[in-house]
């Protein structure tokens, strides 16, 4: 059919017009009413005046906030690194994998989607903690050592003194990871198997190992896929707020729990807004610097 | 005879109960254009990558010059493939595409431009080093992918069906540059297709598969002269195939008589075959003479050929003129059409015989092949 789609204005019209309305009455203004917001002040105890003052962005700036920035960064940075260094391997088991292996893998790896984050981190919980199964795990290869090391007359290993795993920075990671690895693995997979397998045959046929054709072949056409993973798991990482919450300690705070306080306990919308914005900037960064890259990669192609 | 740079001994490849590739045994000498012809699905492609190394036999052995490769993996096999879809490398320029297996076998870099210089001129792209592949056409991406296997002077070039995603003028010309490059390299080449025409054109040698089976090895003359099966009389060029019994068989000639055409059909050779036996004789649509028949006529004699033997009545149906030539569709008494093609040596030719005039149908002794299955 010749005709445009969005020359037919009615149909266009009706299709579209609830989308646009709803995402108008419920995204963008209240974004806007938030956005507004950093720029105000309290006033009272409900009242905000938007003022138009930088007081909150100022406040956002202070090394109290910009650290906790900073780790927020760092541990979305890490989470993401470790995503792609455990993503990619499972990516290409996917890929490789028989036909019908391979529908039980990406269901597996799904599976984790269809269960409550909150439920997810609980579990991680247990298997963390100090009663927890790796150090249930851990205690027994312990006693059994111990065992060992007397049966061949040597001396014991002593008292058991468990993993200390849950409530540190650690754990949040660990957790970051283990809730964000589909993100990166689905994408990763998605490139990978549209890759044309003549290629790594070709590869193969010039005399390259595997781990050449894995670099100079396979890493550099699955790019766009890398790409869209990294963002895709940075950015939730970074605003991440139940995993470091549950599992983190006193000193694991991601930005997304000071913004929470600010809205909840401190009572402080317009500095809660503000942080949130800040956050949002980031991301937008983020995004901005990932389209560029690919712009770039388009340009060096002509 | 020298020893073959190629033998495949008694190879099979089985998917699950399919057998793409069913007990073939073959061997393809030094400098040699080889081609592995069939049908889609036949098992050409299977055949050539177990000859690449991305396969395995089931059963059997590959040996390449005379070294068994079975455990050797493609990236040390002395031979290299031009594959379908080219699989010329998006992300590099066309010099990159060419030197990267120099690059893996850490070939300095003044000898790789050198000889990247030269492989591109070889397959005629000078000058188109600095190119992406997104900017060539797809013959010209064809031509990387062939200066990239030249490159590494490998003992054997693999092609798998090179021709076949060209457009018909482009495949023409490839056709004729893939002899000419071949003459240059003195290289031997392997090559799967399923266009007839194009291994007949090309290759010094065939071989005919058909559902995994190896049917002939020959010359491209040969297996059109003497087929040695119905499928391959059928696969290469246009046949007319006759069934029949065995009544004679003397050393120096037999005689099929075949219900289907009404006339007996006399060889000048003798065949080992039982007497009795159901046998084809296949006749090309070029061997076969017409004859201008009236009514009441006596059916002419062929020279070499006894009475009642080799010729037919039958009744013009169908003309295509072809401008060098004509193809005609004869009807015989049992019905059967059988098809006769005529060069047009002389002007106005094609005026000579006419849809529903009566003709004879007569060929010499030396004209049909007999086929045993
Ligand atoms: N990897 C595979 N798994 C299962 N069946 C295959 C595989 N490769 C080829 N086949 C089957 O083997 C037969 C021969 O295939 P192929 O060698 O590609 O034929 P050709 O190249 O002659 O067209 C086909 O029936 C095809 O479906
Ligand atoms: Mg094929």
């Amino acid at each position: 059919m010749e005709q445009s789609w969005t020359r037919a204005k009615g149909a266009f019209l009706a299709v579209f017009s609830p989308t646009v309305l709803w995402l108008f009455a419920f995204f963008l203004l209240p974004m806007g009413i938030i956005w507004a917001y950093s720029f105000g002040q309290n006033e009272g105890l409900v009242d905000i005046a938007v003022t138009g003052t930088l007081a909150n962005y100022a406040r956002v700036l202070q090394p109290l906030y910009l650290l906790i920035f900073l780790k927020s960064l760092w541990f979305a940075f890490l989470t993401t690194a470790l995503c792609l260094v455990i993503g990619f391997p499972v990516a290409m088991a996917i890929t490789f994998a028989s036909e019908k292996t391979k529908a039980w893998l990406l269901v597996l790896i799904m599976l984790p989607f269809w269960t409550n984050l909150l439920i997810r981190t609980y579990a991680l919980m247990a298997v963390l903690r100090t009663e927890g199964y790796v150090n249930w795990a851990y205690h027994w290869l312990w006693d059994e050592t111990s065992g060992l090391l007397q049966m061949i007359g040597q001396a014991p290993l002593g008292a058991f003194t468990p993993l200390d795993l849950l409530h540190k920075n650690f754990a949040v990671v660990f957790g970051l990871v283990y809730v964000n690895l589909p993100f990166m693995v689905l994408p990763l997979y998605a490139a990978l198997d549209r890759l044309d397998r003549s290629y790594l045959e070709a590869s193969l046929d010039l005399g390259a190992g595997h781990l050449t054709t894995l670099f100079r072949i396979i890493v550099p056409l699955a790019l766009p896929g890398i790409a869209s993973g990294v963002l895709i798991t940075f950015i939730p990482a970074l605003g991440s707020y139940l995993t470091p919450d549950l599992l983190g300690g006193p000193d694991s705070q991601m930005i997304a729990s000071v913004i929470e306080r600010q809205f909840k306990r401190a009572n402080d919308w317009p500095f809660g807004a503000a942080l949130s914005f800040m956050l949002m900037y980031m991301t937008f960064a983020a995004v901005a610097l990932q389209a560029i890259l690919a712009r770039r990669r388009a340009e060096a192609r002509q | 005879m020298a020893e073959p740079i190629i033998t495949i001994e008694n190879v099979t490849r089985r998917f699950g109960t399919l057998a793409a590739v069913d007990n073939v045994s073959l061997t393809v000498e030094e400098g040699e254009f080889f081609a592995l012809l069939g049908p889609s699905g036949c098992g050409k492609t299977t055949l050539l990558r177990m000859l690449a190394g991305f396969d395995n036999p089931t059963e059997g052995r590959i040996l390449i010059d005379g070294q068994d490769v079975n455990r050797i993996p493609p990236n040390k096999r002395p031979v290299n493939m031009v594959f379908q879809s080219y699989a010329v490398f998006p992300h590099m320029t066309v010099a990159d595409n060419v030197r990267y297996g120099l690059n893996i076998a850490g070939v300095p870099r003044k000898e790789q431009d050198a000889r990247v210089e030269e492989a591109l001129s070889l397959v005629q792209l000078d000058g188109l080093g600095p190119r992406k592949p997104d900017q060539l056409s797809g013959g010209q991406r064809q031509r990387v992918a062939l200066a990239r296997a030249l490159i590494m002077r490998p003992r054997v070039l693999l092609l798998d069906e090179p021709l076949s995603a060209l457009d018909a003028k482009l495949r023409d010309q490839m056709r004729t540059e893939l002899s000419t490059l071949q003459e240059k390299v003195g290289i031997t080449f392997i090559m799967v297709t399923h266009d007839q025409d194009e291994a007949l054109a090309l290759a010094t040698r065939c071989a005919v598969m058909n559902r995994g089976l190896l049917q002939q090895v020959a010359t491209p003359n040969d297996l059109y002269e003497f087929p040695n099966s119905r499928f391959v009389a059928d696969f290469i060029g246009t046949v007319n195939l006759f069934e029949g019994q065995l009544i004679v068989d003397e050393p120096d000639h037999a005689v099929i008589r075949s219900p289907e055409l009404g006339a007996g059909i006399y060889f000048d050779h003798g065949v080992t075959g039982a007497k009795g036996a159901t046998v084809w004789a296949a006749i090309r649509p070029e061997k076969i003479e017409l004859k201008k028949r009236t009514e009441g006529d006596t059916a002419p004699k062929m020279d070499d050929t006894p009475e009642g033997n080799n010729v037919v009545p039958g009744i013009i149906r169908q003309e295509v003129y072809l401008g060098s030539e004509s193809t005609y569709e004869v009807e015989i008494e049992s019905g059967r059409r059988v098809k006769v093609t005529r060069s047009n040596l002389t002007r106005w030719d094609q005026e000579d015989f006419a849809i529903g005039e009566a003709v004879w149908l007569a060929w010499h002794a030396c004209s049909p092949a007999m086929l045993q299955s």
